[in-house]
């Protein structure tokens, strides 16, 4: 970290976090992710040192920041190995968003406030069993039944969807396409849901679900924003969602870096070390050139975004650069670490089997390259 | 109740050190620095204390114009303001005697003091503050408890004040001991005293606004002449490879011939 982007509350938050992961995360990641949960303690634990209210106002619990301290919370959140634990304690940074805009003060009170406290869990329900990205022809409904809605229908791939207790779902209160949707809270424990879990590649100290509607009645006070407006409010989220995305890939990547140069320095072979052998050294050196060249992306982004531009094309395309460089750093660190490179326990390991999840999650590579044209007039 | 704490801008002991070409320094570019972690411990057993008795958390730095960074820092975990004395490396008398013109003028109850620093582990600063002030001290402040105890999760203080007395577990060679001393007092902390918390985000973006005083060393007009000489600094010597040995009989023979310690 340096440069005139980093000061020094993003050095002190750096420092805190390393704390925190190195002391509460890292020594349990093993078993949490063989666990496939990790304890609701640990949202408590994240709230007191205000990793759960970053970027969040402070009249609702939390702190307001700039993009940059999101690129620090997101390499030192990686530092433990584990997209799973990062993935299931931080689901409330989508799932809270559009309450945050356009929440009434009695969502903000009863359903923001003790998320950031770490007390409540919160999740984002899009995606359906029929679609994914094609946000504007979701088919869960919403039915006006005087003072409720009526919700029917089916969600899935809900990360945290097993265990939320508040869960930000869109919902079709209209008629089809993008003008019809709108965005409610559904408390965990309304009759007429059901959840199943889903066994994953990757990230599993983190729970993800089906989401079963079945004529939950949902009070109208629990719409957040105005009815049929909610596309607008889920788009809002998604410039954050994919820097952020963004950051923990990078960061994932230079763990994987990281733990396969380290090894690469260790480990003797024909005599020599491993980084000795022109192969291993250049794979490195490809590895840090991407690394670097995302890292400028990343900051050029989040220099625009401080700067309150929306770059969306940008966005879309460091997402997928951010990804690709993942993936990369991922397949080759496992390519050096070799046989113990495919055996649980090693960073790396786990991380290239996260690798999917960040490059279609959050909106697919290829849905990024359509945005991206459609957003530069092609 | 108010209470001074010192803070002490030290290399980051998770990097190595390394010695300037002519063995008379250390090489400070591109170190990394952290506050000194005795005095981490330092800055978490006042803010308990304050916590329980209310008053204000005083934290001192004396050096460099960057320590600026590690006064935030214990701002960041809640202390109230700071004061930075701006100086060169000083010996710890030079540094005692300006802590104690600080202590003539703020007048605190108790001072909280890392036991050492984890740079140049000299161990006296807090010794010889309490030798000039003729006050009492306890250095090595511990909790009986320990570190794993319901009475740490609680962040119960380990130090505890009562009709103008403070009691104190130190550690010793043969255990503990306790000390009561009256107030004001002196005491230094050891590493099992508690856990200090991590500085919040809410804390640090508190902590910016958080006064610190900046005092350039000479308005104290105490003599800051060394009484310590930094001869030479040097590499412990390496380490000799270890050898294999076949088997048990040459293993304790090699022990009792070479090592000579059977």
């Amino acid at each position: 970290m340096s440069g005139p982007d980093y000061g020094e509350e993003h050095e002190q938050l750096r420092r805190t976090l390393r704390g925190f992961v190195e002391k509460e995360i890292t020594p349990f990641v093993e078993a949490w992710e063989e666990a496939e949960s990790f304890p609701r303690a640990l949202y408590q634990k994240a709230a007191d040192i205000g990793l759960l209210g970053l970027g969040f106002p402070e009249a609702l619990g939390g702190t307001m920041s700039d993009p940059f301290a999101t690129i620090v919370a997101c390499e030192e959140l990686a530092r433990s190995g584990s997209g799973g634990v990062a993935a299931g304690l931080m689901t409330h940074t989508i799932a809270i968003p559009p309450i945050v805009a356009l929440g009434s003060d009695e969502l903000k009170e009863r359903v923001v406030k003790p998320v950031l406290r770490g007390e409540k869990i919160a999740a984002l329900a899009i995606t359906e069993p029929s679609g994914g990205s094609d946000v504007a022809n979701l088919r869960t409904t919403a039915r006006k039944d005087g003072e409720h809605y009526v919700v029917n229908g089916s969600k899935t791939f809900i990360t945290s969807g097993m265990r939320s207790d508040f869960l930000t779902v869109a919902v079709r209160t209209g008629g089809p396409g993008m003008g019809g949707v709108s965005i409610l809270v559904i408390d965990g424990d309304t009759p007429g849901l059901d959840r199943t879990p889903l066994k994953k590649m990757g990230w599993w100290a983190s729970d993800t679900a089906t989401l079963y509607f079945d004529d939950c009645r949902v009070p109208v006070t629990n719409l957040v924003g105005d009815e049929d407006q909610g596309f607008f409010g889920l788009m809002l989220n998604f410039n954050h969602e994919r820097l952020s995305i963004a950051g923990t890939a990078y960061a994932f990547a230079k763990v994987c870096f990281d733990e396969a140069l380290a090894w690469a320095q260790e480990r003797q072979t024909f005599n020599k070390p491993l980084i000795k052998h022109q192969v291993i050294r250049h794979k490195l050196v490809d590895m840090a050139t991407q690394l670097a060249s995302t890292k400028a992306f990343l900051e050029h982004v989040a220099r625009l975004l401080k700067a309150g531009e929306q770059p969306v094309a940008e966005i879309c395309m460091l997402k997928n650069t951010a990804t690709r460089c993942m993936e990369y750093c991922a397949k080759e660190a496992v390519q050096i670490l070799g046989g113990a490179g495919y055996i649980r326990g090693q960073k790396s390991e786990r991380i290239y089997r996260e690798t999917k999840v960040l490059a279609i999650g959050g909106g697919a590579e290829e849905i990024m390259k359509e945005l991206a044209a459609k957003q530069l007039g092609w | 109740m108010k209470i001074l704490v010192t803070v002490k801008r030290v290399t980051d002991y998770e990097r190595k050190v390394k010695i300037s070409p002519d063995g008379l320094s250390l090489v400070t570019e591109g170190m990394n620095f952290v506050p000194n972690p005795f005095d981490e411990i330092a800055v978490e057993e006042a803010l308990r204390l304050q916590k329980a008795h209310g008053g204000e958390v005083v934290v001192i730095s004396i050096g460099h114009k960057d320590a600026s960074k590690e006064i935030r820092q214990a701002l960041a975990m809640g202390a109230d303001r700071g004061i930075h004395v701006i100086a060169e490396e000083l010996d710890p008398d030079a540094v005692a005697r300006l802590l104690m013109k600080i202590v003539e003028e703020e007048k605190p109850e108790l001072v909280i003091m890392g036991k050492q620093a984890t740079d140049d582990d000299a161990n006296q600063a807090g010794q010889l503050l309490a030798g000039y002030l003729g006050w009492p001290q306890a250095t090595f402040a511990s909790k009986v408890e320990g570190l794993d105890s319901e009475a740490e999760k609680a962040q119960t203080p380990g130090v505890v004040i009562a009709g103008g007395e403070a009691t104190v577990i130190r550690e010793i060679d043969g255990g503990l001991e306790t000390l009561k001393l009256k107030l004001p007092a002196i005491v230094t902390t050891d590493l099992r005293l508690n856990h200090p918390r991590f500085a919040s985000l809410p804390g640090i973006m508190k902590a910016k606004k958080k006064p610190i005083k900046e005092v350039p060393v000479a308005s104290f007009g105490v003599d800051i002449t060394p009484k310590v000489r930094n001869v030479k600094y040097a590499e412990p010597p390496a380490r000799k490879a270890g050898v294999k040995v076949a088997d048990v009989a040459e293993l304790v023979n090699k022990l009792k011939t070479e090592a000579k310690v059977i």
